[in-house]
Order: C-alpha cells, then sequence, then structure tokens
C-alpha cells in the first residue's frame, strides 16, 4: 500500500508514507546543513559558541552569525525552496520534466531589467553600497521577472493554454532575453558589467535580513496557496478533455498556478539573483526519492532549500577565501546527481 | 425523410441531455450546424455515421468539452455552459476519445481521479470515496488489476479502466466517445456488455459513439445517424439501419438481415456505392 487514509471527522486525506518520511529526512538534513554553515567560515565557531551567539546580543559570534551567516543561510534556504516549488508547478503543468521557471521567461527577464539598470545607472550611484544594490536591484528583477513571464504568457496564450507552446514559446523568449542582456553587457562600463555578472550567476553573497523578510513573506502567502492546488494539479496531468470532464475549470486552474509559479521565481530572483538548476533538478531529485507521479510540491521545496543551503556552504568555503557564487555550485553539484538518477531510473 | 422518429418533446421531462440549434466547429471550421438532439433518461443512445460527419464533434459538445458556437445544450433543461462544471461532473460522466494518462499511473490512481468532483482540500479521500472506487472496479472486473501501472495493462483492461474511472465519478449519465477504439472484436464486446449492464443494472442513461454499426445496432435502444454534420435518422436500429439508408449515409451497397444471434439489424456489405 503506498498510500494511507487519514481521516478525522468529515476531514479526510490520503497519506504516502514515503512521501512524508522523505519530506522530514530533508527537513533533518536542511538543519544540519543549516547548523554546518553557522558553524563554519573565516571565523570557524563551536555549536555552543553558536548557540550563544544565536540567542545572546553580548556574545562575541553574536554579530557573525545574526548578521552576516543566518541571514544568508535562510536567505538560501527560502530562495532554493521558492524556485523548486515554482519548478515544480511548472513541471507539472508543463508535463515536462525539463520546464523551468527560466522557460516562463522570469529569470530571463529579470537578469535583462537588472543589467539594463546597472549599466544605466552604474556611473552615477557609483559603489555597490549605493540604494540601487540592495533595494533597486530585487525592485528591478521583479520587475524584469513578471515583464518577462507576462511577455511569455501573451504570446503562448491561444484559447487558452497549452503545456507544450508554453514550453516553445518560453524557450525562444528566453534566447531573445539572454541575447539582450549579453548585448547590455557589451555596451556597460567594465566596472558595472562585472558587477551585474555575479548577480547573474545568482550569488548569496552579502544578503542579509532585509533579504530574509521579504522572501519569507512572500513564501508565507504563496506555499499555502500553491498547496491548496495540488488537486487541481493532479487533474492538470491527464489530458485537456478529460481534466475538464472531471469539472476542473482548466484555464482559470492552469493561470493560477502558473501565476503563483512566476510570483515564487520572481520573488527568488529578486533576493539571490538567478540561481541555476535548483528550479529545474529539485523537482526531479524529490520526484525520484518521493516515486510519486509528479513533482511533489512539499517535498521539492525541501529538496530545493537543501540543495542551495549546500550549495553554498560549497560556495563559501571550498576555495576559502574567495567565495564562488552559489549559482555556479548549484550547477556543477545538481547536475551530476540528476544525471546520475535518471540513469538509475532507467535501469 | 425515412424513419425519423419524431424528436423527443423538448419539455418532456425524461429527456436528460439536449442539443438545441448547436453550431460546433473549431474556428472558422464549422461542422455541426443548427442540429437538435434529444437524450431521453434511461436509454442507450447511440451516434453513427461516416467518419468526419460530426458525432464525436457533437458528443464533446454533449458533455460540454466543446463550447458552441451558436444554440445551446441543456442538461435536465439548464444550459450546460451557465452551470458550475464541478456540479455537472457529478451528474455527466464523460470518456473522451483516446484519452491519455500520465506516465506511471496506477488502475487504482486513475479510478480514484474520478472522484475528484466530489472532493475539497479537506475532504480528500472520504470512506464514500473509497467505497465508489472500490465498487467501479469491482464491476469492471479489475479489482485484482488495482496496484498494477496502466500502460502494463492490454486494451480492453486499459479501456475498462477508464469506464470505472467515468464510474467512479458515481455519475448516471455517461458519454462514451468510441470507448471500443483500437481493440479486438473480444474486448469490444466486453466493453458494450459492461455497459450494456450499466444501462440494465444500474438504470444509467448512455449516450455512445461507435463505429461498427453491427455492435452499434445490438447495444442501443436508438441509433442516430448523422452526415455531414447533420441528423439524417433516428430511432430503433430496425428503423434506422435500413439499406437505402447505408446508401445515403455511408454510401455503401450493402444487405441488411436479421442478425441470427440478437435479432437487430446485421450489415453484411456488398461494396461501396457504384455512381450511375
Amino acid at each position: 500500500m503506498t498510500t494511507l487514509p487519514l481521516r478525522v471527522g468529515g476531514l479526510s486525506w490520503r497519506v504516502r508514507p514515503r512521501g512524508v518520511a522523505v519530506t522530514l529526512t530533508g527537513l533533518v538534513l536542511l538543519a544540519l546543513l543549516m547548523a554546518l554553515n553557522m558553524r563554519i567560515g573565516d571565523i570557524e565557531l563551536t555549536l555552543p559558541e553558536v548557540v550563544a551567539g544565536t540567542f545572546d546580543p553580548g556574545s562575541a559570534a553574536h554579530f557573525v552569525i545574526m548578521e552576516l551567516r543566518l541571514p544568508r543561510a535562510l536567505t538560501g534556504a527560502l530562495v532554493g525552496a521558492a524556485l523548486a516549488l515554482s519548478g515544480a508547478i511548472i513541471q507539472s503543468i508543463a508535463r515536462n520534466p525539463l520546464a523551468s521557471p527560466e522557460i516562463l521567461g522570469v529569470t530571463t527577464g529579470a537578469s535583462v531589467t537588472v543589467v539594463a539598470g546597472v549599466v544605466a545607472s552604474g556611473s552615477a550611484y557609483g559603489g555597490a553600497s549605493g540604494l540601487l544594490s540592495t533595494l533597486g536591484i530585487p525592485a528591478l528583477a521583479l520587475l524584469g521577472g513578471l515583464l518577462g513571464a507576462t511577455v511569455v504568457y501573451a504570446l503562448a496564450w491561444r484559447r487558452g493554454l497549452d503545456g507544450y507552446r508554453l514550453v516553445l514559446v518560453g524557450i525562444g523568449v528566453a534566447a531573445v532575453f539572454t541575447n539582450l542582456k549579453f548585448w547590455l553587457l557589451t555596451v556597460g562600463d567594465v566596472n558595472d558589467t562585472s558587477r551585474a555578472m555575479v548577480w547573474i550567476s545568482g550569488s548569496l553573497n552579502g544578503r542579509g535580513w532585509e533579504h530574509v523578510t521579504p522572501t519569507a513573506l512572500a513564501l508565507a502567502v504563496l506555499v499555502p496557496l500553491t498547496l491548496l492546488g495540488t488537486r487541481s494539479l493532479d487533474a492538470l496531468r491527464f489530458g485537456d478533455d478529460t481534466v475538464t470532464a472531471l469539472g476542473v475549470r482548466m484555464n482559470p486552474a492552469r493561470a493560477l498556478m502558473i501565476l503563483a509559479a512566476v510570483l515564487l521565481a520572481a520573488v527568488a530572483t529578486a533576493s539571490a539573483g538567478p540561481i541555476a538548476f535548483v528550479a529545474l533538478a529539485a523537482p526531479q531529485i524529490a520526484l525520484r526519492l518521493d516515486r510519486s507521479g509528479r513533482p511533489p510540491l512539499l517535498c521539492s521545496a525541501v529538496v530545493g532549500g537543501v540543495l542551495t543551503t549546500g550549495a553554498d556552504l560549497i560556495a563559501r568555503t571550498a576555495f576559502s577565501p574567495l567565495e564562488l557564487p552559489v549559482g555556479i555550485v548549484t550547477a556543477v553539484l545538481g547536475a551530476p546527481y540528476l544525471i546520475h538518477l535518471i540513469w538509475r531510473s532507467r535501469k | 425523410m425515412r424513419a425519423q422518429a419524431a424528436e423527443p418533446d423538448p419539455q418532456a421531462a425524461n429527456v436528460r441531455l439536449r442539443a438545441a440549434g448547436v453550431k460546433l466547429g473549431y474556428g472558422e471550421r464549422v461542422i455541426v450546424d443548427g442540429l437538435d438532439l434529444g437524450v431521453e433518461a434511461g436509454t442507450v443512445t447511440t451516434i453513427i455515421g461516416p467518419n468526419g460527419c460530426g458525432k464525436s464533434t457533437l458528443l464533446r459538445a454533449l458533455g460540454r468539452l466543446l463550447k458552441p458556437q451558436g444554440g445551446e445544450v441543456l442538461l435536465d433543461g439548464k444550459r450546460i455552459d451557465r452551470l458550475p462544471t464541478r456540479e455537472v461532473a457529478k451528474v455527466l460522466g464523460v470518456l473522451p476519445q483516446a484519452p491519455s494518462a500520465p506516465e506511471g499511473l496506477t488502475v487504482a490512481d486513475l479510478v480514484a481521479r474520478g472522484r475528484h468532483p466530489h472532493q475539497t482540500w479537506y475532504r480528500q479521500w472520504s470512506s464514500d470515496d473509497e467505497g465508489a472506487v472500490a465498487a467501479a472496479l469491482d464491476m469492471t472486473g479489475l479489482a485484482d488489476l488495482a496496484e498494477r501501472p496502466l500502460e502494463e495493462l492490454s486494451g480492453g483492461q486499459r479501456q475498462r479502466a477508464w469506464i470505472s474511472m467515468a464510474l467512479a465519478q458515481g455519475t448516471d449519465l455517461l458519454l462514451l466517445d468510441e470507448p471500443t477504439t483500437f481493440l479486438d472484436l473480444a474486448h469490444q464486446v466486453e466493453v458494450l456488455e459492461l455497459v450494456r449492464h450499466l444501462h440494465q443494472e444500474g438504470g444509467r442513461t448512455v449516450v455512445m459513439v461507435l463505429h461498427d454499426l453491427n455492435l452499434a445496432a445490438r447495444y442501443a435502444d436508438r441509433l442516430v445517424a448523422m452526415r455531414a454534420g447533420r441528423v439524417i435518422a433516428s430511432g430503433a436500429p430496425h428503423e434506422v439501419l435500413t439499406e437505402d439508408l447505408l446508401r445515403e449515409v455511408f454510401e455503401l451497397d450493402a444487405k441488411v438481415i436479421a442478425d441470427p444471434v440478437a435479432g437487430t439489424p446485421l450489415v453484411v456489405p456488398i461494396g461501396p456505392l457504384t455512381r450511375t
């Protein structure tokens, strides 16, 4: 039996023990990685020092933990979860394991506006400590992500939304945006564009509470809404006629879930830049661990958090004192694992 | 026009589903224009006609899978497009032509999906759901195959699984679009016997599209013959399935004899109509 009925009064659910086990294991792993992230760095801390630093404002480690490491690790976990959840939704709707928020124009759209903003205003605001680097870039990224998604959506809509059509249009739009971004990078000032490049790779460097709070708030709203749509997502995997026959209002259901995916990806990108591969790989990794029919939402989010937090630990420490953008590590780390899982599941 | 049985009275209480002057098509291409059809409660109505005559299009419109460009479809006297689609799904089950399921889905998962219109986020697997799924699997003889992935089943078993899903939906109206396509004769008979059982034991109203005229004649209370988007004849099988009609609708020269088993009309083809 792969599912167990859970009934309380008039309420009832089906629970997959395996899914619950995988999700809980992931959460434990995430906690361990967070703890490691608190300990390791330029200043090595013991676990008691970490605990003291977290709760005692007077302790020596307080600044390192509460101002540097914790907000950064939290941003990574939240952003990873948001990207993975977004990817899980899009892969389910497109019925295609290679679909990701990039396909929806979110990450590429955000890259264009951010690069354009940095290039246009670079010399005007000077160093990286200007207003644009804290509030401006996330706002630009959010705007660009939503604009990019709107363009893809408008072009893909034809008396309804078709998964394959969405993917094809998305790939085309992504190519246009990517080249637009490269063109902007070539015309920009070298100092500005190198700063933009770090952002484009997806970096958690210097992320503080001002990144944690908006991301956490957005997730607090979007995650429950997304989980409410789980049943629609299950139905939407069938052919269009079957979906309608089952009494699902297909286009509104699809549009709402895509909107949630777009917002999740846009918020994540605004906080940490377009971190590569998490949205693509995490749902597929979760799917194979969980062995359900489609990328599981909650489990994907946890896997996304684990993947990003683990990757950032490596990005911070592997080549110390040099720091890599986390996006480079997620790609290098996630890709072989995904290939391994696919290869193993074919046997 | 021969054998044109009077269209059931639109006001009659026993008309469950009705197409009233519907205009159907895809974009610019109009396939059916101004068609009327009423489906009476407790009957098996089978739509026949040559390829491209609009029979599947009509069935899709009756099942609100296709929105009419003109006219209206009425379910129990109410416009189907104005009823919440979820409420419609509690009364009307549709099995589309060659339905597609996600990869790796088991029979039990597929059939459980039929409970969708009865569920909410806080009531996803009630004992009613469980009972309806078990009953649907029993009725189609698939209980032993419940945990098998759909793609491992034979064509006949797979078709029975899809019918189970429609049964689990618990509707007393069933629309089946070519439920016997791709099946060998034994499996076609198996599926149609199931339909007959659902109708006779469960009192369900069934509308289906079939290609095989002899099976259509044997398993229908009422045949509707269509050509080029129009209903040419409608009535009991022996009234509709005549040699003249086969010439007019199918451009087929044929002899119609009594089926030695069921006594229903049996079409024995001679050849395509020779034009003189």
